[in-house]
This record gives C-alpha cells, structure tokens and sequence, in this order.
C-alpha cells in the first residue's frame, strides 16, 4: 500500500496518508480491514474534512448506472466528478439541479458536505435533489436509505462528512434545461448598503444570485460588489448552431507554486479593482455559456498555487438576516484593520434548511472569504472572528474548515447530538473519522 | 449494422480504456472476464454514455477445455463478432513464481498458453468470416529475457511470436493482426510496484493502440519511446547483458 501526501484545496493541513482505491462497493469498507478510514474522493473540500491517515478513494467508482430521461434522473456511483457527469447531461438537455462554484468535486464529497450553490436561496442545497444514497456501512453492509428508508441515515448523511459510511451511489434529480447557456445581469453596487438593499430586490426575481465583493475598499466603499444574477437561458437565446455546448478541457494550468508573498495587499486590491472596474456601467445583461458562469475559477487549473507551498484558508459562516448585515461590515472591518488581504471574497444568500443533520445552510447570509496563510498567527484571529459568528447565532462550513475549535462547533450545530446517536448505531467502533472529526470531537 | 467486438480480460484498466475509444468508433461489445459481474457498472455507463450494446460474458483464462466453444458462447451470448482484444495476462512476484510450481504455470498459462489457445480458436472463427482483426496485448518484457521477470517475460515474448505467426497466416485473407508491448502503465496491476518510471496512462496506450490498429501496424509500443528503450536493451551482448541487474 503505498503512502501519499495529501491536502484539501487550501493546502492547509497536510498529510501522510495511506491510499487504497476502491473499484468495487465492498471495496470501501474493506480497504483497511478493522481500522478507521475515510472515503476520499476529488479531495475539494478546503480544509481538513476530506484528510484521514487511512482513505480509500472513490475516484474509480466513477460509472453513471442508470438515466432516466423521462423522470430526469441519473443514478450513478459516488466517485464520479460533477465535470463527468456534466459531460452526460448537458447535452441531453439537463443540468445539476445544484452545483458548487468548481465542477471538479465528486457527487459523494457534494453530498457529503450537503453543498449550496448560487441558487440556494430560492432552490435550497443538493439534498433537495437527493432521492436515495447507497452507503457502505462500517460493518461491510450496503444500506439504501431515502426520506422513506432509514430515513435518519438519510439525513445524518446528507451534510454528515463521510461519517456515517462511504457512499457508494446515489440518484439526483436533475433539472431540465432548454439551453447550456445563462441569461446573466451585472449590477455594481457601492458599499454594503446598497448590496444588501439590491439582493433583497432581486430575491424572488432571480435563481441565481452571487455577489464578488471587493473586500479591499473601505470606509464608505465598504463592500462594494458586482453582484451578479442569472437564469437559464431559453433555446432562442442561446447559439442556434450548438445551444447543448459541453465545457472543453479547460484553460492553463497554473503550472508551479508562487512564492508565498506574491499575493499581498497591492496585488489583491489590483486585481479587485480589476473585477469591479471591468465593467463601467452600472447594470450589464450578458448570454455566457454556464461553464464560465458556475466555474470562472475552473479555467485556471490549480489555481490554489497562487497561494504559495502554505497554503490558505478559506473562512465561509453563514448568519441569519437578523443583524448579519452588522456582523459583516464588522468582520470585513476587523479583516481590513488587520492588514489580512482575502483575494476572493463572495456573498449570497441562503434559504431554508434541508434538513440535513450537520448541513451548512440556514437562512440569511453567507460570506466566504480566502486567506493566505503567511503566518499561522492568523489562525487565532479568526477563531476571534468565529467567537462574533456564534454570537449573532451563525455557523462556520464544514467542507471549507480547517480550524474550528470544538466548543464554538458545539455551539453552531443544534442537532450535533442527534447526529452522534445515529452515528454511534451505525458505526459503533467509530471507523469513518477524519482529522476534522478528531479535531471537532464528534469522533 | 454495428461493429462488435470481443475483450478478453475486460476487467484491466487497459481493457477498459480500450472499450472507451472503441467505442467511440461505434462498437458494440461483448465484455468477457473473471467474476464478470464486477463490470456492471462499467457497462452500464459505457452503454450510457456511447449508446451502444454491451454484454458481459464468464470467462475464465484456465479452463482450457472452454477456449474452443469460446466463438459460438460469445455469438450466442451476443452476436458475431469482428475485432478480438486480448488483454488478460498475470504478473506475478518473481520471487514468489520462482519457487512454486503453481505460480509458474500460472504466469505461463495466463500469458502464453491460455491466450495462444484461445487466440488459435479465435482465428479460426474470423478466418470463416472471412473479415475483422486481433489486437494481442504482449509487454517489452518480453523483448529480452531478464533476471527480475522472465517467467512473465518469456510467456509474454511467445506470445508475441505467436501473433506473428498468426499475423503471417491470416495477412492473404485481410484479416489483421497488431502486437501491442505497452510499458509501464498506471493500473491496479502496477499499483503496488516501486521503481516504475515513464508511467502511462491507460487512456493515452489505448488511444495509441486503437489508432495503430486503424493504421494497420504490425507491432506498437506504447508509449513510443520504448521501441527505442527495447533496442537498446536489446543490441546490449549478451556476455555483458548477462552480468547486469536489470
């Protein structure tokens, strides 16, 4: 069995780890006979929730099993990446019903992590779509569960981190679509105010909606953004001669890791100035093709070496309407007078529950911010920052995490407890952890 | 009607890999191997994927006995067929192979007599049709016998002059045969193996192999550049060659 280095996206932390691929469902509980693992599939979660010194990867169980065209669903094994299956559907006149903002995790790590997508606030997260997983338990057995099967399984798994067992397949819900192509409207807003008031106006009118804030402009540019909406574009809209396009193989690929002060304050403001002055007036209706729509960041391949060997961290909480608005211009302030330069920063956003025992999304909004790791004194600053988050009653993601501290967790996630049950029942000597599960103490 | 063919030992990721640019060419497949019902979900997304027919077929590379009846269980679990790849072969551990019996026959069998049997009776049915072509998978071991694997080596060589023969027979009836050496390559098989180097991608040799298939070459390395690598090894004397590890 040979032994990799392995990270999340962020490159924080790292690990030695023992890797077995899985090319059969008994395979994942088999591979490391009696002893913890962790199922591994594109490794895209940021932090430390897809590292375990034993996984067994999902990455050869890849295959779609069964295509409804008439129901608009597609079973198809876990490993699989959201490009492959992409791949399948678009051309056939359907899209992911959800996706995250890269096309290149597996179906398992999205559901693993319950994920959300610029729809989420009118659509909800992927669990909605979710008819039935196929999971690997710790004992060797392969449970069906569904809303109307092991229902309590189905939820603990849905946003339950690969802790319940290895998913093996699942059948999604697609979403019919009469183009590959979005009707996209561009509209800058000056400072928080103004973005806030512009996405409480667009709200019910919009699937689709993101904002890029510019978290280097302060004072009374704070949180001046381009928020940008989007629909599924109909068959006139979109080119007549391919209105079915599938994305291509992507673009360069960044090709070494920058030396880790090449992303600093100047830098970082040059290139958010860049994205927010790209466009010159106020409001700009556009037909883009969804791959630079959903996946501008996919078109520079490992983009995370832009950060350097250190790595970064991605820091994304949700808080509720009620006083997150304050509680942003207060972490973005405090983020600012701190000297910390986040590259991207992104605001949506959410909607309901899934209902998800550990899921991420709850109502109100959501803001994700990059940042580099020059020196781990920026881990404490943030653990600051998470203390404000519990306050004004939000929570950290799991899938970007690679710091949280144990008491404020307990403190984010109501139904912890009830997740700890079920998993107690369905993997009593505790096998699938991962270094995030150790560290948060739910293993 | 559709082209079909059949893959011997479809479960390798070379196999496998081959079946994806097949079938992109429009075959229809019949899949044959060992615990064939591990392929189910390969074939389903292969089916999927390319609309086209897929069935999966028992095989097992020792029962000698079943290699002449393999034609007609293939037509009638199927349907005729024109292109045969043969892939299955079995590596062992050298050191292991050269001290149990079992071992040896095993890498020998796998690799030379099991696949020349069921080669010779293969021919045979294509000969009949009168069209159609053979794709043997044989390995640069085979090119010079070497301290580290010639159990594997020497079954993999025969095999190669085996499909020259065949090659040199069914040639005046348009029926063609390609001798394919691929190198090291990323797959189960070479999982678990330290000191590779110039390790392909199963995808990259079965594009090379498809296409040279296509071309009507006789004998391929994949990739290239081992035909370079094997000469060398090749042109080394033997009162030299016999002293070194390699």
């Amino acid at each position: 069995m040979k032994s990799h280095t392995r990270s999340g996206w962020g490159l924080y932390p790292q690990i030695e780890t023992r890797v077995v691929r899985a090319h059969q469902a008994v395979d994942l509980a088999r591979a490391h006979p009696n002893a913890s693992l962790l199922a591994q599939g594109s490794c895209r979660s940021y932090g430390d929730a897809c590292l375990s010194e034993r996984v067994v990867s999902t990455a050869p169980l890849h295959h779609l099993l069964e295509f409804d065209a008439e129901r608009g669903a597609v079973r198809c094994e876990a490993g699989i990446t959201l490009d492959r299956l992409i791949a399948f559907i678009a051309p056939r006149g359907f899209f992911l019903p959800v996706t995250p903002g890269t096309k290149f995790p597996s179906l398992g790590g999205c559901l693993a992590a319950d994920v959300h997508g610029k729809n989420h606030h009118s659509e909800g997260s992927i669990a909605h779509f979710v008819e039935e997983i196929e999971l690997v338990l710790a004992d060797g057995s392969l449970a069906r569960c569904s809303r109307s099967e092991r229902a309590d399984l189905f939820w603990a798994t849905l946003g339950g981190m690969g802790l319940t067992g290895a998913i093996y397949a699942a059948t999604l819900r697609l979403k019919k679509v009469a183009s590959s192509y979005m009707r996209t409207r561009t509209i800058k807003t000056r400072n928080f105010e103004e973005l806030c008031r512009v996405f409480e106006q667009t709200q019910n009118q919009y699937t689709y909606s993101v904002a890029w804030v510019d978290s280097l402009a302060s004072g009374a540019r704070l949180g001046r953004s381009s928020l940008i909406l989007g629909e599924h574009a109909s068959a006139d809209e979109a080119p007549p001669t391919a209105p079915f396009k599938v994305h291509g193989n992507g673009g360069p690929s960044v090709p070494l890791f920058f030396p880790s002060g090449a992303l600093n304050g100047l830098t970082m403001r040059a290139f958010n100035a860049l994205v927010y002055h790209r466009q010159l007036r106020r409001q700009c209706d556009a037909i883009v093709h969804y791959d630079p729509y959903f996946y501008p960041l996919d078109f520079v391949r490992q983009w995370n070496r832009i950060y350097g060997r250190r790595g970064f961290l991605q820091y994304q909480f949700a808080v509720p309407f009620n006083g997150g608005r304050a509680l942003m211009s207060d972490i973005l302030t405090r983020i600012a007078q701190r000297g910390v330069a986040s590259f991207l920063t992104v605001l949506k956003t959410l909607g309901a529950e899934s209902g998800g025992l550990l899921s991420f999304p709850m109502p109100g909004y959501t803001l994700a911010l990059d940042i580099p790791l020059h020196d781990r004194s920026i881990i404490a600053f943030l653990n600051e920052l998470t203390q404000l988050v519990v306050g004004a009653g939000g929570r950290i993601y799991l899938a970007k995490d690679a710091i949280l501290q144990r008491a404020d967790f307990e403190a984010m996630y109501p139904h912890l407890n009830e997740f700890k049950r079920i998993k107690r029942a369905c993997d009593p000597h505790g096998r699938f952890r991962s270094l995030q599960s150790d560290r948060l103490g739910i293993t | 009607m559709k082209k079909r063919a059949l893959i011997l030992g479809a479960k390798s990721a070379i196999a496998r890999a081959i079946a994806v640019r097949l079938a992109e060419e429009g075959y229809d497949f019949a899949l044959a191997a060992r615990q064939v019902e591990a392929l189910q979900p390969f074939a389903a997304d292969l089916a999927l994927r390319c609309a086209c027919q897929v069935d999966l077929l028992e095989f097992d590379a020792f029962d000698f006995t079943a290699l002449e009846d393999l034609p007609r269980r293939v037509e009638r679990a199927s349907g005729p067929f024109e292109l045969v790849v043969l892939v299955f072969g079995y590596l062992g551990q050298q050191a292991e192979t050269a001290r149990s019996t079992e071992e040896m026959l095993k890498v020998l069998n796998a690799n030379f007599t099991s696949a020349a049997v069921a080669l010779g009776h293969l021919a045979n049915y294509l000969e009949q049709r009168g069209h159609g072509g053979l794709i043997g998978i044989g390995s640069v071991a085979g090119d010079r016998g070497r301290q580290s694997n010639f159990f594997y080596g020497a079954a993999k060589g025969g095999l190669a002059l085996f499909l020259q023969g065949l090659r040199n027979r069914l040639a005046p009836k348009g029926i063609h045969v390609l001798t394919v050496k691929p190198g090291f390559v990323d797959t189960p098989m070479t999982e678990d193996l330290d000191g590779l180097f110039l390790v392909a991608k199963p995808e990259s040799v079965a594009n090379d192999i498809v296409r040279a298939y296509q071309r009507r070459r006789d004998v391929l390395y994949t990739p290239f550049f081992w035909r370079w690598i094997m000469w060398i090894i090749r042109t080394i004397p033997e009162r030299i060659f016999k002293k070194l590890t390699l």
